[in-house]
């Protein structure tokens, strides 16, 4: 198999991992207008639960594969109570003040969690790699790819898509969207704006938790996960343009290729590909590649 | 006698009696009065104990620091470690947190030292701690233990007075993994390393290849891989492995990062087409347990955890950590035992005459010392005395053993510390780059 192609596989399947870690920090983002830095230990928070269910799973000696089927579980139990809780609790009193008070108000939210996580696993490292193998391998001429990530691609796929259909063909979606146009005329027009939020944040809660859900068969779950996790979709969702759906899966898709790239043909500079990406991108369009330039209200 | 000759007796007097002082006054100050026996001796043990090295590093390693210090205090360890506490006064700990970066131990050090007034300071596993640390330990005249840290620059590219490293610095791994490679695959011809992109991961790839290229010239490398720290996705890396088909894959990746590479590469067959190295993976065993595949080359910065030799310390120290905890040592946890027992040997020996030592005689008695460490001796070496040597050993992952829970591992191989450290005077690139005066080797 060419160079190429091994470039092109590692590129998408890296792409759908990016796409499931950011699209919910964009899309809170697009909504409340608050960059979320707790996304990561949402993540993290998704991925102790996906592997505290799959170890609770394969205790009972049940199918096997209905251990995937566990893991948008974890996601959905994350977003339920972790979302209304931190968007009903801390964040409905920050908005409309100012960003950096956000910002620090999520950093906060995130050192808290980080312990809160501590206090509920400990600090020894959780494993829940069983699911890992369970889809084969696919050999593509001579490199070995385990049918896992091909699950990825799948599940990146078709998160987008239902998220496109839910923004833009649900009655809700439309509110959604009226609410990131203008949530003021919004609020006159009768939408409910604290159910838009509490819902969308939880949604996004539920993306970054699914996310971690499907990573943690991936890896070894310590203290400290969602840490990486923050920077990297920030610098996605930065190149695709905050806010932006279509935005988040293309900046996963650049990213994905160009750091593929880079591992296969220029090691040295693996390191700096996801912030050479951002700043090229930030120097022609400082607003992310598909976001449109925000339009100053008087 | 006249009224000159009693002026000349006179002056003589008072410049004899000025001679006298003049003299005395530096003999008392060389002899310091033995300090009184304190209540306790406070130490400072700081490691991780939060973020992504706080459970594979900083965690176990404050774990055997406070069984041992139990177990110390209550005169409960084997001979030669027998006495309560540090010379029958009992050891009183305060953990810190390492987490935070090298400007943060800086002020930590400085607190802990000034304001906290411990005795002695035992820390440190990031290697731009330690070298952030170590010049104002100097500063502060403060006696700190260097534990698990692995740069060899600590003493390579200074001298400390204050500062003792219990723990070999990575050559040794590095040095000890190609000479085992070489051994177990003498056709060995290609080589890849993927290490994560710091000091520890570029100095450690760095004396690995080497190190190869020395021992086999000719050895070729056909891919460098340096990931970013934490990364946790090594999907590209391990594409790129396999498709240029080493002979021998290195790795100095730990904690959660070797976890990740292991679970990612074993299902695609990382490690069968050639052999994978790992220098740290005896972490792996007790975690991994039977999915740990079969023929990994495995290390454990030194002769530590499985590869810890059978003697009645080791028993001991395996013993009291495993009930308290529910999990054997790993490797960290040795290290931190080795610096503890390392400081109760210097200040016993120190104390030998009766009286309470001062920092100086601790100082002197611990420089070149050799003591009993649960991984066998340990000898100061190096760095005028300051930095230790370890033997070093490698196995490969075989059976799975139900009575421990983990892979046995199988054609283990031991390195003396004569064959796998530099000596002393010498840097260790200078070392490897002229082929290793001086090594032993069995």
């Amino acid at each position: 198999m060419s160079t190429l192609t091994i470039i092109g596989v590692d590129g998408v399947v890296f792409a759908a991992w990016l796409f499931l870690i950011s699209v919910g920090l964009t899309l809170i983002y697009g909504v409340l207008r608050i960059l979320n830095i707790a996304h990561g230990s949402l993540y993290a928070l998704g991925a102790y639960t996906g592997a505290t269910l799959l170890l609770a799973y394969f205790r009972h000696d049940l199918w096997p594969l209905g251990s995937l089927a566990v893991l948008p579980l974890a996601a959905l139990l994350v977003g339920v109570t972790a979302g209304p809780l931190i968007e009903r609790g801390l964040l409905q009193r920050m908005y409309g003040r100012d960003e950096i008070l956000q910002l620090l108000t999520t950093y906060a939210l995130f050192l808290i969690l980080e312990d809160v996580m501590k206090l509920v696993w400990g600090t020894s490292p959780y494993y829940a790699y069983r699911p890992y193998g369970l889809l084969g391998q696919v050999s593509l001429g001579g490199v070995v790819y385990p049918g896992y990530s091909f699950l990825l691609v799948g599940i990146a796929a078709l998160t987008g898509a239902a998220l496109w259909a839910f923004v833009n063909r649900s009655r809700f979606g439309r509110l959604v969207v009226a609410v990131i146009h203008d949530p003021e005329i919004s609020v006159a027009m009768g939408v409910n704006l604290p159910r838009v939020y509490v819902v969308t944040f939880s949604l996004g809660a539920a993306l970054a938790a699914l996310g971690g859900a499907y990573t943690a068969p991936m890896i070894a779950i310590v203290p400290g996960i969602g840490v990486e996790v923050i920077v990297v979709a920030f610098a996605v969702v930065v190149v695709g343009g905050l806010g932006s759906l279509e935005g988040a899966a293309l900046g996963a898709l650049i990213v994905g290729v160009v750091r593929s790239a880079a591992v296969h043909l220029l090691p040295t500079l693996e390191l700096f590909t996801i912030y050479l990406v951002m700043a090229g991108v930030l120097l022609l369009r400082p607003y992310g590649l598909l976001a449109g330039e925000r339009v100053r209200r008087l | 006698m006249d009224r000159r000759g009693w002026l000349v007796r006179i002056l003589a007097g008072a410049g004899a009696a000025v001679l006298a002082v003049a003299l005395a006054v530096p003999v008392r100050q060389g002899v310091q009065a033995a300090p009184a026996k304190p209540g306790e001796v406070k130490v400072s043990f700081v490691t991780f104990l939060s973020g992504p090295a706080a459970a594979p590093f900083g965690v176990p390693a404050r774990n055997a620091a406070e069984v041992l210090v139990e177990q110390l205090n209550a005169g409960k360890a084997p001979a030669p470690y027998g006495a309560v506490g540090i010379g029958g006064v009992p050891i009183r700990a305060v953990y810190t947190d390492e987490a935070g970066g090298a400007d943060k131990q800086v002020a930590e050090l400085r607190r802990l030292v000034l304001d906290e007034k411990v005795d002695l300071v035992i820390g440190y596993i990031s290697s731009a701690d330690c070298l952030a640390v170590a010049p104002v330990a100097e500063e502060l005249k403060a006696l700190t233990v260097l534990f698990d840290c692995g740069t060899n620059q600590i003493f390579e590219d200074a001298s400390h007075r204050y500062v003792f490293r219990t723990a070999g610095h990575q050559i040794l791994d590095s040095v000890g993994a190609a000479r085992y490679v070489l051994r177990a695959d003498p056709r060995a011809a290609t080589i890849a390393g993927i290490n994560q992109n710091y000091a520890w991961g570029q100095d450690s790839w760095a004396s690995f290849r080497d190190s190869m290229r020395r021992l086999k010239p000719g050895v070729r490398v056909v891919a460098e891989l340096f990931p970013k720290l934490y990364a946790g996705d090594y999907s590209a890396e391990i594409s790129t492995l396999l498709a240029a088909r080493p002979d021998v894959i290195h790795s100095s990746f730990w904690g959660g990062d070797l976890e990740g590479l292991v679970i990612q590469g074993t299902p695609r067959g990382l490690g069968k087409q050639g052999t994978l190295v790992l220098t740290t993976g005896d972490t792996l065993l007790p975690r991994l347990g039977r999915d740990l595949p079969e023929g990994l080359v495995v290390g454990a910065r030194g002769p530590h955890g499985a590869l810890a030799p059978d003697i009645p310390l080791n028993r001991w120290f395996k013993s009291v950590y495993t009930d308290r905890y529910g999990i054997r040592p790993v490797y960290p946890a040795y290290h931190m035992a080795q610096a503890l027992l390392g400081v109760k040997a210097a200040y016993e020996r120190a104390a030998s005459g009766g009286e309470w030592p001062t920092k100086d005689q601790v100082i002197a008695a611990f420089e070149h010392l050799t003591f009993e460490t649960p991984s066998g001796p340990i000898q100061m070496a190096l760095g005028n005395g300051h930095q230790a040597v370890e033997p070093s050993a490698y196995g490969v992952t075989g059976p799975f053993d139900p009575k421990t829970r983990e892979r046995r591992l199988v054609r283990v191989v031991r390195f003396s510390t004569a064959c796998v450290n530099p000596p002393e005077g010498m840097k260790s690139a200078e070392w490897i780059s002229q082929g290793f005066p001086k090594a032993r080797c069995p």
